[in-house]
């Protein structure tokens, strides 16, 4: 990478269908300015989000991971959220194994009306992950496996 | 049945009549005093007397308590009654001489002046005459027994006992209501606690809420009606012939099952009083919005006409919109009906006290709708003042005798780049829409998201106004934001047919995103059961594998991401296509 050229982290964000991606879609609408460096992913809950896909991420290069829900008590099913939660806490110790920061995976409470909070989150961890710097790897970790294709094919 | 003569007629009646009772049927006046046909003959002031012949002469007796017997013949107009009648009159003349009932029947009678004065002569017109109606109605209908009388005779006086305030007082006015001389008063306003002008207009215990009210049928105030009480009372059970009023009735919390929901659920007004430099809540004559709508409603308190709160009309009325909208401190948004309504109101002032001189100080005049520009320019004409500029505080005027009771409105006139300072004194402060106090509640319990400024989501702004994240779950009217009514009605008659076409489908599509065990992978380990939040996940023993109800599952997908042995596909995000995502994702450096 050039050196002279500012450092551009790439942010994979997991958003929850019914607040924080339509959050981010109200960020949109009102037009505030967040930045690009997050790719967003819609799942309909944030507790769909499978540790082996934050790990799948960052061995494919994300510097950064942003998984986002409804705030406690609001999950369109009862308590996904709480579900990605324990996941979170039980991942970033997995992180620190693979000798991966922690602050470079993060969670965050955004509802439906929060366009703001998504766009200050976006931003915030856009520059937390810049200042970490790009995410370097030894090797890829063995241990995440493959997605199981032929389930899907079955 | 027993025959009786009045006057020279045969009638019957039945056993128990009394004979003014049969008299009044054969409309053979009678004058009465201290009979009500609510109470038990009561035979005291003995204006009723009327004469029956007896075997050997006659005999005076009160018509309003002696029962008719069989063969009765009664005289109600001869000599003797009248005579005894002029007495009785008489006597009341030179003790009440001024009470109109008692002058009435003085006039009744031929009698002019009293031949003597009594001792107790009293002059006030409202006197009490002692019928006793209060002290009767109190015991045998309302059940009270809050007033009573002591000492006897001539010096007989109605009291409350021991001459304090009667705690068994219900404040039902009932004795006001039967005193024939107006010596009982009964102010409306004690019996609500609040302040006349803010009436929602007369009402009785028994009412019809409003003139609009769906079922248009009579409710009983709890808070207001006699028999919860005393127990008492009752008045309206008998008089209704429908037997339909039934004290026993509570409310009831009834199960409706539903497909889909329409939140309508509307809006709150900002508290003006938090304001404080408009002085609402503290300074006279200052209203909101909602207060005059109440006011300018022809069955409101005043009959729809516009009054300070001495009985005047005012002569100088300041409109103050946008109280709480468009305001940093308080919502930033605009509340649209306000300028609309303001204008409204200046309008109808204009029209019931066109002496009155009208202002109405705006930010920005918002005359966004159809024939709402037509109309300012209208009320223009009409001659209302409009000064654009935002109000810095209204304070009482100057403490002269001829300023007494009059306003200052400080504003800066922002178009002749002026501070100016209005007398008047009415002062109507056009509150802001606010989402209603239990909408936090309410979003809960719907699932419902609320925009930044607190009223219900729409799924999307401009794509899908109606319908909110919830599929059957829809949204109208000021619960969504602030609208005015034909905006409502356009909105809910939008919801109205997207609920009904649903109906009119008879089926309703679900979203395929559902979850699936695929069961050669499924170990049987049952960790998905216990994670599902809709139980959608059964448990086949002679199997041994799980298995996802599709009707039940809603599409989480938090089985998918628990699975250990990833037997479990999350249609529409499967790992599959997770990942591929991912991967076209973080394709791009
Ligand atoms: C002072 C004033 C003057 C106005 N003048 C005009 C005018 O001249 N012209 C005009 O077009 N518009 C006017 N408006 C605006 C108008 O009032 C609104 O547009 C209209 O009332 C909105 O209708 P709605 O059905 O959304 O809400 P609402 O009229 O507020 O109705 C909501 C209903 O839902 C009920 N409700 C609330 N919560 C629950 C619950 N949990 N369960 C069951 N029921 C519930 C409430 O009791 C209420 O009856 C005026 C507004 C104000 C404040
Ligand atoms: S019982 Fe009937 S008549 Fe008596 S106060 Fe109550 S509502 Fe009125
Ligand atoms: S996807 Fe969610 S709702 Fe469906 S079976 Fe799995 S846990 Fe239950
Ligand atoms: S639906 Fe958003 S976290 Fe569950």
């Amino acid at each position: 990478m050039n050196q002279q050229q500012r450092f551009e982290p790439r942010i994979v964000g997991f958003l929850c269908n019914w607040c924080s991606y339509t959050g981010a879609d109200l960020a949109g609408v009102s037009r505030m300015k967040s930045a690009p460096n997050l790719r967003t992913i819609r799942v309909m809950c944030s507790g769909r989000v499978d540790p082996t896909l934050v790990l799948r991420a960052f061995q494919l290069g994300a510097d950064g991971v942003l998984v986002a829900g409804c705030h406690p008590g609001d999950c369109h099913y009862q308590e996904g959220n709480y579900k990605a939660m324990r996941r979170v806490l039980l991942l970033k110790r997995v992180l620190r194994e693979f000798g991966i920061d922690e602050r470079r995976l993060r969670l965050e409470w955004i509802s439906a009306s929060e366009g703001e909070k998504f766009a200050r989150v976006a931003n915030e961890f856009t520059e937390q992950v810049r200042a970490l710097g790009p995410l370097q790897l030894e090797e890829a970790p063995a241990a995440v496996a493959e997605p199981q294709l032929e389930e899907v094919r079955a | 049945m027993i025959s009786l003569t009045i006057n020279g007629t045969r009638t019957e009646v039945r056993e128990g009549t009394t004979i003014l009772q049969a008299a009044r049927f054969l409309e053979i006046p009678i004058p009465t005093l201290c009979y009500h046909p609510w109470l038990k003959p009561f035979g005291a002031c003995r204006i009723c007397t009327v004469q029956v012949q007896r075997p050997r002469g006659y005999e005076l007796v009160t018509a309003c308590n002696t029962p008719c017997e069989e063969g009765m013949v009664i005289q109600t107009d001869t000599d003797h009654v009248r005579q005894a009648r002029r007495v009785v009159v008489e006597l009341m003349m030179a003790r009440w001489p001024n009470v109109p009932i008692v002058q009435k029947l003085a006039a009744e009678v031929g009698l002019e002046k009293p031949r003597f004065i009594s001792e107790m002569r009293d002059e006030a017109p409202d006197a009490c005459i002692l019928c006793l109606r209060c002290v009767r109605i109190c015991e045998e209908v309302v059940g009270a027994c809050a007033i009573g009388y002591e000492d006897r005779g001539i010096k007989r006086k109605v009291v409350t006992p021991f001459h304090e305030e009667s705690e068994a007082c219900v404040a039902c006015g009932a004795c006001a209501h039967v005193c024939p001389t107006g010596h009982m008063k009964f102010e409306p306003e004690d019996y609500r606690g609040k302040p006349p002008e803010f009436l929602l207009g007369p009402n009785t215990a028994i009412h019809v809420m409003t003139p609009q009210a769906v079922p248009k049928v009579p409710r009983i105030d709890r808070e207001s009606c006699i028999h919860f009480k005393t127990n008492g009372c009752q008045k309206c059970v008998e008089v209704c012939e429908a037997k339909a009023v039934n004290h026993e009735m509570t409310d009831q919390e009834l199960e409706i099952e539903v497909g889909q929901i329409l939140v309508a659920t509307g809006y709150d007004l900002f508290d003006a009083s938090v304001m404080a430099q408009y002085g609402y809540g503290r300074l006279d004559n200052i209203y909101t919005a909602l207060d005059i709508e109440r006011m300018l409603n022809a069955t409101g308190p005043t009959g729809g006409q516009i009054r300070l709160k001495n009985g005047q009309p005012p002569r100088a009325v300041g409109i103050i919109h946008c109280v709480g909208s468009r305001d940093e401190n308080y919502h930033r948004y605009c509340s649209r009906v306000c300028c609309m309504y303001a204008l409204k109101f200046a309008h109808l002032i204009k029209e019931r006290c066109p002496e009155a001189e009208v202002y109405n100080f705006y930010i920005d005049m918002r005359a966004f709708g159809k024939g709402y520009e037509e109309f300012y320019s209208r009320v223009l004409h009409e001659g209302v003042n409009v000064i654009r500029g935002k109000v810095a505080e209204v304070v009482q005027a100057g403490w002269s005798k001829q300023e007494e009771g009059t306003l200052l409105i400080r504003c800066e006139d922002t178009l002749i780049g002026k501070l100016r300072e209005i007398p008047v004194d009415m002062v109507i402060l056009c509150n802001a829409i606010e989402p209603r106090r239990d909408a936090e509640r309410v979003a809960r319990l719907f699932g419902l998201s609320r925009s930044p400024d607190g009223f219900f989501l729409e799924r999307h702004p401009k794509l899908d106004p109606v319908a909110t994240s919830s599929d059957g779950l829809f949204v109208a009217g000021c619960a969504q934001g602030p609208k005015d009514i034909p905006d409502t009605v356009a909105q809910a008659s939008a919801a109205a047919a997207r609920m009904l076409a649903t109906i009119a489908k008879g089926v309703v599509e679900m979203d395929p995103v559902r979850a699936e065990i695929n069961e050669e992978y499924c170990s049987g380990c049952r960790v998905c059961n216990a994670l599902c939040p809709y139980e959608a996940i059964e448990y086949l023993e002679d199997k041994n594998v799980s298995r996802v109800n599709s009707a039940l599952c809603k599409g989480c997908g938090t089985c998918v991401a628990a699975c250990p042995a990833g037997a479990i596909t999350g249609y529409g995000f499967s790992d599959l296509q997770l990942h591929a995502e991912l991967e076209g994702l973080l394709a791009v450096r």
